[in-house]
């Protein structure tokens, strides 16, 4: 090994054990009893002093010394360690690593002599030790010889290391990779030839092939594979730091440090994980006097989680500050008139949301260097998604946000369904495959509606809007309408869509390759692979498939639902509801608005008139609805039959709750009166039966809303007689 | 002795092209060109190269020289560029020629606008001028707009 192999080792080593060591000098302040922790972070000082000093970089191993100084007079109990010592030494820390990148560039040191920060260790050395600290031992040998003692130990540490792992080039790792990726090719095209010659020697050895290719493909991607601890690492310094430059105090929780992830997702989440993390700290926790009138503990928590699910890597950034005000965010972007008005009204709070994503846009009324000059979280959303992720945000004004981000686990093979259209072959990517719907002739073409001019089908209730791929693409149109419609449900970020396809074939596991940088900037297209036959296929882009078609469907199905959400009582505004048991003990209410009086009567009030009950009442002929008929279908199919009145309540009465309705007056004969309340009951589920509107949650419990005039329909009620005068409402009084 | 340097040679519409002999790596006849919709017009599709995907360029749509009947697959001459092989399409390949330095010159006024974006220069050889090919640029799709308005 000559002279620059060695000083490589070096600088490689060195600055992976710096790297630890802004993360382990933050926790020792945390708990500066932890004498493991101290000894780690003098071995690591100590051992770029030796190496540094061999190596004649005179700068490294002058401030690793007085580093060391201190460090040690700390393991012996005489110094306390204080935040003043801890920024101390991890500004030497930054000083030896800006050494060690001048080295990396250049073969030799800055030539700053680090002057100002050498005397500060030195005086921070010298200065009077805690007074409670053990008095200078008078045999000056011990302190030496317990230090001593610490050497044989990291040997034996690090011994046993080097044993169990070895140093491999990066780029030997993605020559590797790519021949793994040409044996898959190879592999998919004997599987082919396989296909002819079942039972045969061949197919018994291809078999095997397979079976070997994909355990070293596994394999081989484990090599690739880091704790994503190593990026989270220096966050506990950049929080540190932040928080006491800006006088909050923050503390930053990490769970999953040792989630691993491809070398190359790794250094594309290093920046944007940064700089969510420096926003979480600039603008998402408020100052310790701002929390506290909030009745929030002073210190702000910033969560880091990180978790496998369904093959992909989940990252969560979470704070409890706050939060993301969904309005202003709005308010900005209609000022900087990035958003039409019209469109803006329509908006859900989650597209609000979203607009923190588009470039150039900061609500910070500061712009610090540190964030809020709007050029960051455009660029955040990009970086995730060019590596195939997804970053999603919530948010809760007062009481936090949380950065949800999601990356596909491996990069380069993935299972991909093959599908035809227009006389072209295409690749999905299986991860974003939901379900295969195919509909058959006639009847299959029928059931795809068109709502405000898109295509949509009804999945389970739900409307799922179509994209014809074709169409899309522009292809070639097939001439004839197909037999069969193929739709594949498919998922981008928290939208699903429904891809229609002339065809459908199977499930192959392909070699994902870049595109040119000439058609990169096709949002549909992921990459390009090559099939078994030879011949090259497009890899479809899920998110950009549906930005290309979607995007606008979005604003106009929340419009859609914002209307139904109207018609449904006053929508989101608290009003009071007559919340009675209906047919079966059924939970039901009617907005009070709509009631003019509770009434009780008896049997003989009530008679036949037809084949309708009536009550008289108040002068006026009073139609009755028994609502177990009018909502029952098979009771309703009987009720020719009934002649006398029958199931009266227990009392003996009829419960009758007399309802306006268009200058008329029904009475509905309910079960019982259960109470009044007041509540949004805001929609949860479409009706389940005719006569009622919908089920909503009022009270904590799911109760259906009565149609009035459906129910009318219904029991066929006729009004005789020129309009009552609608009685008041009742009032409510508490 | 004068200094030289080779050239392979290729011909569009009667003008004559040369790329240095180092940055070609093969001539191929294209046996199957899978075309990518809404690519750009210069963008003619992929080709499988042994395993790697190269993406196939027209010069001639580049270069706003009139469309060639797509009657049989053009030779094809693949070249290294800065991200890698293109593989672009010409109508028919020509020798490989040594120029000598001297004979270099740059683009005159006479040479049209379109064509001197992606040329480096000439040389003026015994019968004819061979235009030397600025392959990067070549292989540029020009501004979004442009693409866009390309786009089939």
């Amino acid at each position: 090994m000559d002279d620059t192999d060695i000083i490589r080792e070096f600088l490689i080593e060195s600055t992976e054990n710096l790297a630890r060591l802004d993360h382990e000098i933050v926790k020792l302040e945390q708990t500066p009893k932890d004498a493991q922790l101290l000894d780690g972070i003098f071995r690591t000082i100590h051992t770029i002093k030796g190496t540094g000093g061999m190596l004649c970089f005179s700068a490294v191993e002058g401030i690793a010394h007085v580093a060391e100084t201190l460090l040690s007079q700390l393991r012996s109990g005489e110094r306390q360690f204080t935040s003043e010592l801890a920024s101390l030494i991890l500004t030497s820390v930054d000083a030896i690593k800006a050494e060690l990148t001048s080295i990396e560039a250049t073969g030799k040191e800055t030539g700053d002599s680090h002057e100002g920060l050498r005397a500060r260790l030195k005086l921070a050395a010298e200065s009077s030790k805690d007074p409670a600290s053990p008095p200078p031992r008078i045999d000056n040998e011990k302190p030496r010889a317990r230090v001593q003692a610490a050497e044989p130990r990291p040997t034996a540490q690090t011994a046993s290391l080097e044993d169990s792992t070895i140093r491999v080039d990066v780029v030997l790792l993605d020559r590797l990779m790519n021949l793994v990726g040409e044996l898959v090719l190879a592999r998919n095209q004997i599987l082919q030839f396989n296909t002819n010659s079942e039972g045969s020697a061949l197919h018994a050895s291809s078999q095997h092939l397979d079976l070997i290719t994909t355990e070293l493909q596994e394999g081989v991607m484990k090599t690739r594979m880091q704790p994503i601890g190593v990026v989270w690492n220096k966050l506990p310094r950049v929080v540190r730091d932040l928080a006491a430059s800006s006088g909050k105090s923050i503390r930053l929780v990490m769970d999953g440090n040792d989630t691993e992830l491809d070398k190359t997702i790794i250094e594309a989440i290093r920046d944007p994980l940064t700089h969510m993390v420096r926003n979480c700290c600039d603008h998402g926790i408020e100052t310790p006097a701002v929390r506290a009138r909030a009745g929030k503990p002073e210190q702000g928590t910033i969560s880091l989680r990180a978790y496998h699910e369904g093959g992909q890597v989940n990252i969560e950034i979470s704070d409890d500050g706050a939060g993301i005000d969904a309005q202003r965010l709005k308010e900005k972007a209609k000022q900087k008139g990035v958003l039409r008005t019209d469109y803006a009204d329509h908006m859900s709070d989650r597209e609000m949301l979203d607009l923190i994503f588009l470039p150039g846009f900061s609500t910070a009324e500061k712009v610090t260097n540190i964030s809020g000059r709007g050029v960051g979280m455009d660029v955040v959303k990009t970086n995730i998604e060019k590596i195939g992720g997804t970053v999603d945000l919530t948010s809760r004004p007062g009481e936090g946000t949380l950065f949800k981000i999601k990356i596909p686990l491996t990069l380069a093979i993935i299972p991909g369904l093959v599908v035809m259209s227009g006389g072209e072959r295409f690749v999905i990517p299986q991860v974003s495959l939901l379900e295969l719907i195919g509909l058959e002739g006639d009847s299959g073409r029928k059931q795809i509606e068109s709502v405000d001019g898109t295509p949509v089908y009804r999945r389970r209730g739900k409307l799922l809007p179509l994209v014809y791929l074709n169409r899309v693409l522009r292809l070639s149109d097939t001439t004839e309408q197909p037999d069969s419609v193929s739709i594949v449900v498919l998922q981008a970020e928290h939208r699903q869509f429904g891809l229609v396809v002339d065809g459908i074939s199977d499930t192959q596991e392909i070699v994902v390759k870049p595109l040119g940088k000439q058609l990169k900037g096709l949002s549909c297209y992921a990459g390009a692979c090559i099939m078994g036959d030879g011949k090259v296929a497009l890899i479809l882009d899920v998110l950009g498939m549906a930005q290309r078609a979607n995007v606008i469907h979005e604003a106009g199905a929340h419009h859609r639902a914002a209307k139904a959400q109207e018609s449904v009582a006053a929508g989101a505004q608290r009003q009071p509801f007559l919340l009675f048991a209906g047919p079966d003990e059924s939970r039901m209410a009617v907005p009070l608005s709509r009631v003019a009086r509770l009434e009780e009567l008896r049997a003989s009030q009530i008679e036949n008139a037809g084949a309708q009950w009536v009550a008289q009442y108040r002068g006026q002929i009073l139609p009755l609805i028994n609502l177990e008929t009018a909502l029952d279908e098979r009771r309703r199919q009987r009720r020719h039959l009934r002649t006398d009145v029958t199931d009266p309540s227990s009392s003996g009465l009829f419960l009758v709750v007399v309802c306006n309705h268009e200058g008329h007056q029904v009475g509905l004969v309910v079960e019982k009166i259960l109470d009044i309340v007041e509540d949004l009951a805001e929609p949860k589920y479409p009706a389940s039966r005719t006569g009622v509107q919908c089920s909503a949650v009022i009270s904590g419990k799911v109760t259906e809303l009565l149609d009035i005039p459906a129910v009318l329909r219904v029991a066929k009620v006729r009004f005789s007689g020129p309009n009552t005068p609608a009685a008041a409402p009742v009032e409510v009084t508490h | 002795m004068a200094e030289t340097r080779q050239f392979c040679t290729f011909y569009l519409d009667e003008l004559l092209f040369g790329v240095d002999l180092r940055s070609v790596q093969e001539v191929i006849r294209v046996q199957h060109l899978m075309r990518v919709p809404l690519a750009p017009k210069a963008v003619t599709g992929l080709i499988n190269l042994r395993g790697q995907i190269v993406t196939a360029m027209d010069l001639r749509q580049r270069l706003k020289l009139k469309a060639q009947d797509a009657a049989a697959l053009p030779a094809n001459v693949v070249v290294r560029s800065g991200d890698g092989p293109i593989s672009l399409s010409v109508d028919r390949i020509g020798d490989v020629v040594e120029a000598e330095e001297n004979n270099f010159e740059y683009p005159p006024e006479t040479v049209p606008v379109s064509l001197r974006k992606v040329i480096v220069g000439v040389y003026k050889l015994d019968r004819q001028l061979m235009h030397v090919l600025d392959i990067d640029r070549a292989c540029q799709i020009g501004d979004v707009a442009e693409a866009g308005m390309d786009a089939q």
